[in-house]
């Protein structure tokens, strides 16, 4: 009955969805209210901050692997986790990849929201996070917009699975590690067929947020 | 204002269980020993590798773990104690990563034989010229005519054979790369030989990414020097060495080392893909050095592949004389 379930794409798929959705939910915990609070505060070096954040969301994945790497190997300052080869060392490293991508994005999001939402709101009395959620809501469709491409490009990304997950068979192999590995074993057709499954998911997703967003306003 | 901390108290704890919950699924799900292998990419991009993983794991409670990278990568992990165990083909270097105390309990697994592979049309007529006077050939043409030779350029065993090669030659490798014909292609063998394809050139492959690439018809190219001690390939198994990584899984090392040697490892090897292509893409090398059923072929073995005589100088033997009978 749960036969299907064995089958190697299947199981990479679901990997790659459950990696990338897991750190795509870990920066949205962190991000998150950090964008939301850079957003709506003006504090001293705030643009400098901001331009932080913004540079980061260049970030080659090669190099943050390799950093990741560097760190998590059992030389490394967090050998002792044994982190290498893991997913969770995936799941880390894509995280911190797309960390400045949903602050940013939220940042920026935040801003372009009437500033007299927020006074309104604290007129009528709402407290800071009342008056936080309400900015929020006007917010809300930018805010998915991030996340989805913080998704996407967690999902899409090569340098960090590779670095740090080692594409172990059965273990850490997510779709864009196979495809690079089966491109390589001139596996051509295999590899196509992943390729189509990982941009049908960027796709899919992508259409499903802009569904949303249209309902939302 | 209460409510306005909420937020910072939830996030972290959500955080928290998620990661969690995160390492016991990894954990629990995998109940069995761990053994950490670097290997070479022909062993893992022709598949072998799976082969021997399956088997290996239906035998023994141990869950291989297996990264597939070039001979220059896999040794720096076992240094770093990142892999309890690795598999690669260049002897110089795996001398050099004995001698430097990280690696123990060498023995040699297989062997095949590289080619030179090139264009169809063959401009330099190197075809079953020796492999010496093949590549004085390869440089002439490049240098007359701009016929390109593109090196693997990765620090893999292919790289350092081909570098190898170009001594035995009697030429100097690193003025030569910075001429024109000269290209380094700074990647894996499927990669480079469809550089090779598009260019025209001519290249160091070993035959199992060769084979399966001409078997699929993603390469025109074609072998031309497959015979000659120079193109000898020898692959072999070394573990970490304890002492400088405590923390590795010595035991199974052994275990897998054990496993390889033995007829039924032995026979995997030589079977694999036999079918496929008509011929076996790695030889199993354990008996016929046990054995020397072929004089001529154990002692270019030996001459390639042995340090003072020994495929592991008894000061690397670690806790295992038995491997060495």
């Amino acid at each position: 009955m749960l036969e299907f379930l064995e089958n190697p794409i299947l199981q990479i798929t679901f990997r790659s969805l459950q990696i990338s959705g897991t750190a795509t939910l870990l920066s949205v915990l962190w991000g998150l209210p950090l964008g939301i609070a850079i957003g709506m505060r003006s504090f001293p070096g705030k643009p400098l901050v901001k331009g932080v954040f913004n540079a980061l969301l260049g970030m080659p994945t090669v190099a943050l692997g390799l950093i990741l790497y560097l760190l998590f190997s059992k030389s490394g300052a967090l050998g002792f986790l044994s982190f290498f080869p893991s997913t969770q060392a995936i799941i880390i490293g894509q995280s911190i990849l797309i960390t400045p991508i949903i602050i940013s994005l939220a940042t920026n999001a935040i801003e372009s929201v009437d500033p007299e939402i927020n006074d309104l709101a604290r007129t009528l009395g709402a407290s800071n996070t009342e008056a936080s959620i309400a900015v929020l809501r006007e917010a809300i469709g930018s805010v998915l917009l991030a996340i989805i491409a913080s998704f996407n490009r967690a999902i899409a990304e090569l340098g960090v699975a590779l670095a740090v997950g080692a594409n172990l068979r059965g273990n850490t192999q997510v779709l864009t590690t196979v495809i690079a590995m089966e491109v390589n074993r001139g596996n051509i057709e295999y590899s196509i067929q992943l390729t189509i499954i990982l941009l049908m998911i960027v796709f899919a997703i992508t259409i499903f947020t802009n569904l949303l967003r249209r309902r939302i306003k | 204002m209460q409510r306005n901390h909420i937020i910072w108290i939830v996030a972290p704890i959500l955080i928290v269980i998620v990661s969690i919950a995160g390492t016991l699924y990894y954990a629990v799900g995998n109940s069995r020993r761990k053994l950490i292998i670097s290997t070479t990419t022909s062993l893992y991009d022709t598949g072998l590798f799976d082969t021997i993983e399956d088997h290996f794991e239906e035998k023994y409670p141990v869950d291989l773990y297996v990264i597939s990278v070039g001979t220059g990568l896999a040794i720096s992990h076992a240094e770093r104690g990142d892999v309890d165990l690795i598999l690669v083909h260049a002897p110089q270097k795996e001398l050099a990563f004995l001698e430097r105390g990280f690696g123990t309990s060498r023995k040699i697994i297989a062997y095949n034989f590289f080619a030179i592979v090139g264009p169809e049309s063959d401009p330099a007529g190197i075809m079953d010229l020796t492999p010496n006077q093949a590549l004085l050939k390869i440089v002439e043409y490049g240098r007359a005519q701009g016929v390109k030779w593109v090196s693997r350029g990765d620090d893999s065993g292919t790289h350092t054979k081909e570098k190898g090669m170009w001594t035995d030659a009697g030429l100097n490798w690193t003025s030569m790369r910075e001429e024109d014909w000269y290209i380094e292609a700074g990647t894996g063998m499927g990669k480079t030989l469809q550089v090779a394809d598009n260019l025209d050139a001519y290249t160091l492959a070993d035959m199992g990414t060769f084979l399966k690439y001409k078997k699929d018809e993603i390469i025109s190219l074609r072998t031309l020097v497959t015979q000659g001690e120079e193109l000898l390939n020898v692959y072999s198994v070394i573990a970490g060495n304890m002492t400088r990584h405590p923390h590795l899984n010595y035991d199974d090392a052994i275990t897998f080392i054990k496993f390889l040697i033995s007829d039924e490892g032995q026979e995997i090897i030589y079977n694999f893909a036999k079918q496929d292509y008509g011929q076996s893409l790695f030889y199993p090398a354990v008996n016929l050095l046990r054995q020397n059923t072929d004089p001529e072929l154990v002692q270019w073995i030996m001459n390639y592949s042995f340090f003072e005589g020994h495929e592991c100088p008894p000061e690397y033997w670690g806790n295992h004389p038995e491997l060495y009978p």
